[in-house]
């Protein structure tokens, strides 16, 4: 593999390339759907290929293919050599990409037992006993369980003598109950919406989340939900529980920050962002307490890696503090303008896509509050657990989410459970009138295994810590 | 790429090589190539090569897939094994009836010479003509230029043989000067049609119209363009128009066939055969694309089925089967919506105050049943008075159900358009949907868009 790898650079330098690098990706996935009792899916996936970037005469060309053979390599070099050096005729602002010394190195992600060791038996097994435990309640028409492992091995090089090899390692599980009730449609979910939770970790972390203990809540808050009350429209005081968090942290900080967004070059599919370079250091994102770092290296955040797809090693860093927006996310290319060095975010969908800025673990830091406290403090407002829709604008300005349940929280009690709650504003005034957050006991790491950016599309699996937190006025309820 | 004998010889040697009672072999290449562009400068250009194989073997009634991307005969031949030892521990899904029976496809072109030979020197030339075309006006753009070349093969163990080559090309332009954004796109199976002038005098033409304003949120009479009525469409594929989510008791139809749902005027089917749409002659099991009217002149017809959801009700599969394993249901590609009698002129002008929107943005379910989605518009909302466009507005937030817009549809324009966003993840197989302008006397908007 090395002889390959090193025969592609020594052809990229021969042929006067400003800087390349390859990278060669086996991806293994095994995921199992369970659905009323039944193993819906069951099915393994192999997907191995190389990536060849190339920067030539200011400008960009990527090529790839699944043939991992000399011959077809050198053919998609030429391929990559030919797209940029037909790119240049329309290039844009010089490219200034720094050089960055050599890394050689291997990680891997630290799992006590390695989810493809598991047998699929073990793991049907699980499921189906969520499932059955879900199925007991008569109202529950469609039960769900989920189980996920995924295994990357990559191989990056480059010109600058880079020679790096990481084998990361992410699991997750998941169960739903859909309720269905005379056109009542409602679910409920555990751990979260949208197949689970996942991590970079082993199948430990499939343990620790004991699918079954939870079945029947969720079964029976979906068929609580059938008979709930529509959730209230006005403004009041909002408590998102730690999962929903996660996901307006996702889209209301995580994408605005990405510096590509910023500069304009996803302007064509997932949007810009309302921030600019200069905003940094200055712009009051929130009230003080709010505290977001964006960390690489956290233990088990689906967003871990060793190093990113540029061989810059992974970091963490502050991206706000008390309020103040404080840093983006940024390559070797984009990280000038902010007169810094790349903070190691860009990452590539396999071996067929090309990097791009993605997020890696961007957290809120946990407060002092408990949510009981939080909840014993608040005369009136609404504690929304469970994303269920996500909608925000191409600028990152106004957002809609969505959650499976909702409860009333009246005289600093909760009450009533709420059907179909949803919840809208505008980031900035949003993240400012955040006043309280939960402790460190509430904090909790989230997976997102689905954040689509790039064309062609890339998914990228990053992570979210929250706690629960609470904003005032908000409007709810903007159902039609 | 592989050409049909080589991609059927292939299939058939892992036919067989397996000992299942029943075999699937499905067969996917690409070789495809994006050029991006933002900043009226091209800033990513990418180029791809790749086959994937997919496996699903049954025991008895026990199933199981098995994906690979590594081709040489040893490594299939341990993903036939793989999959066979997974059907083995699989538990029986006794609703499995049968792979499907072969039938005959049609036969039709959807593969073009002209889309193969655009090297990226022609791709880059097309690209900066139109970014000068923008620059000459004062704008800046941004876009995306795709084509690709895509086979697929399906052979069962039943006797399905099916084999075509795709072709198909993408483009889509955003022009902005920071202020104001248009929005124009095309997509085809061939490269005649394709002409730039057009689509960047559409884009430029939205961006054009000065500094937006901002207009209360609430309900207002719509223009809804092609662009933004195909996600609509799309939308109602997913959640209403196929047999999995009625079996499942979670589609709008349910207990509402037969009956008027939406106004008379509104007719959507799919159509894989439909020269106007993107042509797919069969399903991702072989079968056969058969035309599936889902509103007949207001009225709910039927939904689209695959082979297990067919057999689940002793029916046949109308060829809407999507890679296995698919637990999304059958959702329809080859959406289309009737198209009316009107012009946009006409429609425009019958708007005494209104919202001329060109597409969404974002848009995402908040109540599946009802079909209630969540979105934001983007590139080019307007506001209408009187009969004209009069000024750009900022981008508004929308939180309507799609029945309850369809059932308010006043006027549908004759022309239609094939829209896509071309939008691929892992797998490419690009798909459009046809679909009209539509003219709405009630549409609820619930945002907008201000710091």
């Amino acid at each position: 593999m090395k002889t390959l790898i090193l025969n592609i650079l020594d052809l990229a330098k021969l042929k006067g390339a400003d800087y390349a690098d390859i990278r060669i990706v086996r991806r293994q996935n095994e995921e199992i759907e369970v659905k009323n009792g039944k193993v819906e899916a069951l099915t393994s996936d192999e997907d191995f290929g190389f990536g060849i970037r190339i920067l030539i005469k200011g400008a960009w060309g990527f090529a790839c293919s699944s043939k991992v053979a000399k011959r077809e390599m050198e053919t998609v070099f030429g391929r990559a050599l030919k797209i940029a050096k037909a790119s240049s005729k329309v290039k844009g602002k010089e490219i200034v990409f720094p050089s960055s010394p050599p890394r050689v190195d291997v990680y891997g992600t630290p799992v006590s037992i390695d989810p493809f060791d598991v047998v699929p038996e073990r793991k049907i097994d699980l499921l189906l006993k969520a499932d059955e435990i879900i199925r007991r309640n008569k109202k529950v028409k469609i039960s769900e369980a989920f189980l996920g492992s995924y295994k990357t091995e990559k191989t990056f090089a480059s010109t600058e003598g880079s020679y790096i090899e990481q084998e990361i390692v992410e699991c997750g599980a998941g169960i739903a109950a859909t309720a269905i009730e005379g056109g009542e449609v409602q679910v409920r979910s555990y751990p979260n919406s949208f197949r689970g939770n996942f991590a970079t970790k082993g199948y430990e972390w499939i343990e620790e989340l004991a699918l079954e203990h939870h079945a029947q809540r969720v079964a029976d808050e979906a068929e609580q939900l059938l008979s709930a009350k529509p959730c209230p429209s006005k403004i009041t005081t909002l408590i998102l529980d730690s999962s929903q968090l996660a996901l307006q942290i996702h889209e209301s900080i995580g994408h605005p920050i990405e510096l590509d967004r910023i500069l304009g070059t996803e302007a064509s599919y997932a949007g810009t962002s309302f921030l600019r370079p200069e905003m940094v250091g200055h712009l009051k994102y929130g009230s003080e307490m709010v505290n977001i770092v964006a960390d690489a290296t956290y233990p088990g955040g689906l967003g871990t890696f060793g190093y990113d797809d540029e061989g810059i090693e992974a970091k963490g860093f502050p991206i706000i503090s008390q309020g103040i927006l404080v840093n983006l996310l940024t390559s070797r290319e984009t990280a000038h303008y902010l007169g810094k060095e790349s903070n190691g975010t860009m990452r590539a969908d396999g071996w067929n896509r090309i990097p791009l800025i993605r997020m890696t673990n961007i957290s809120i830091e946990p407060g002092e509050w408990t949510l009981e406290g939080m909840i014993a403090d608040t005369e009136e407002g609404l504690f929304l657990s469970t994303n269920r829709s996500w909608s925000i604008d191409d600028k990152r300005i106004n957002f809609q989410f969505g959650t499976e349940i909702g409860w009333e929280i009246k005289g600093g009690k909760l009450g009533d459970i709420v059907k179909n709650p949803t919840y809208t504003g505008i980031t900035l005034k949003f993240w400012n009138s955040c006043d309280a957050i939960g402790s460190r006991d509430h904090w909790q790491m989230w997976g997102t295994p689905n954040c689509g950016k790039g064309e062609p599309g890339q998914v990228a699996h990053v992570g979210h810590g929250a706690a629960p937190a609470r904003f005032r006025n908000i409007q709810v309820g903007v159902m039609k | 790429m592989i050409e049909r004998e080589s991609a059927l010889h292939l299939l058939r040697s892992v036919l067989q090589d397996s000992p299942a009672d029943q075999t699937e072999a499905l067969l996917l290449t690409e070789d495809s190539s994006l050029t991006r562009f933002a900043n009226s400068a091209i800033h990513q250009h990418v180029a791809e090569r790749n086959q994937v194989l997919v496996l699903r073997v049954i025991l008895g009634k026990k199933i199981a897939v098995v994906t690979t991307n590594i081709f040489n005969p040893s490594s299939v031949k341990k993903s036939l094994k793989k999959a066979i030892a997974l059907a083995k521990v699989q538990h029986p899904n006794e609703e499995f009836i049968s792979l499907p029976e072969p039938r005959s496809i049609p036969l039709i072109e959807t593969f073009s010479k002209d889309i193969q030979r655009l090297t990226p020197d022609k791709k880059v030339k097309m690209i900066k003509e139109i970014l000068t075309l923008v620059k000459e006006k004062g704008f800046k753009a941004s876009g995306a230029f795709s084509n690709g070349d895509v086979e697929l093969a399906v052979v069962n163990s039943l006797g399905v043989e099916a084999y075509q080559r795709f072709s198909d090309l993408f483009f889509h332009l955003i022009v902005e000067d920071g202020a104001s954004s248009g929005y124009a796109g095309f997509v085809s199976r061939d490269v005649d049609p394709f002409n730039l002038s057009p689509l960047a005098k559409e884009a430029i033409e939205k961006a054009s119209r000065g500094e937006p304003i901002q207009i209360e949120p609430g309900e207002y009479e719509v223009i809804l363009e092609p662009y933004a009525v195909s996600e609509l469409l799309s939308f109602l594929g997913y959640l209403g128009f196929h047999s999995l989510a009625v079996q499942e008791g979670r589609s709008f139809f349910c207990n509402e066939f037969g009956k008027k749902m939406v106004d008379e005027k509104v007719t959507i089917y799919d159509d894989g055969l439909d020269p106007e749409g993107l042509r797919v002659p069969f399903d991702f099991e072989g079968v056969p694309k058969q035309k599936v009217i889902f509103f007949e002149e207001g009225v709910a017809k039927e939904v689209t089925y695959d082979s297990f959801t067919a057999g689940r009700e002793g029916k046949g599969s109308t060829g809407h089967g999507l890679i296995a394993p698919n637990t999304a249901g059958p959702i329809p590609i080859n959406l289309f919506m009737k198209g009316g009698n009107s012009s946009l002129d006409e429609m425009i002008r019958s708007v005494r105050k209104g919202i001329y929107v060109t597409r969404f943005h974002y848009t995402n379910v908040v109540e599946p049943m009802r079909a209630v989605i969540t979105g934001m518009t983007r590139d080019g909302t307007f506001l209408i008075e009187e009969g004209q466009i009069k000024k750009p507005i900022k981008n508004l937030r929308f939180t309507e159900s799609i029945l309850r817009t369809l059932s308010r549809v006043s006027a549908i324009s004759k022309e239609r358009r094939v829209c896509s966003e071309g939008t691929v993840y892992s797998r490419r197989f690009v798909t459009g949907t046809v679909a009209p302008a539509i003219k709405v006397d009630g549409f609820n908007f619930s945002g907008v868009s201000v710091l």
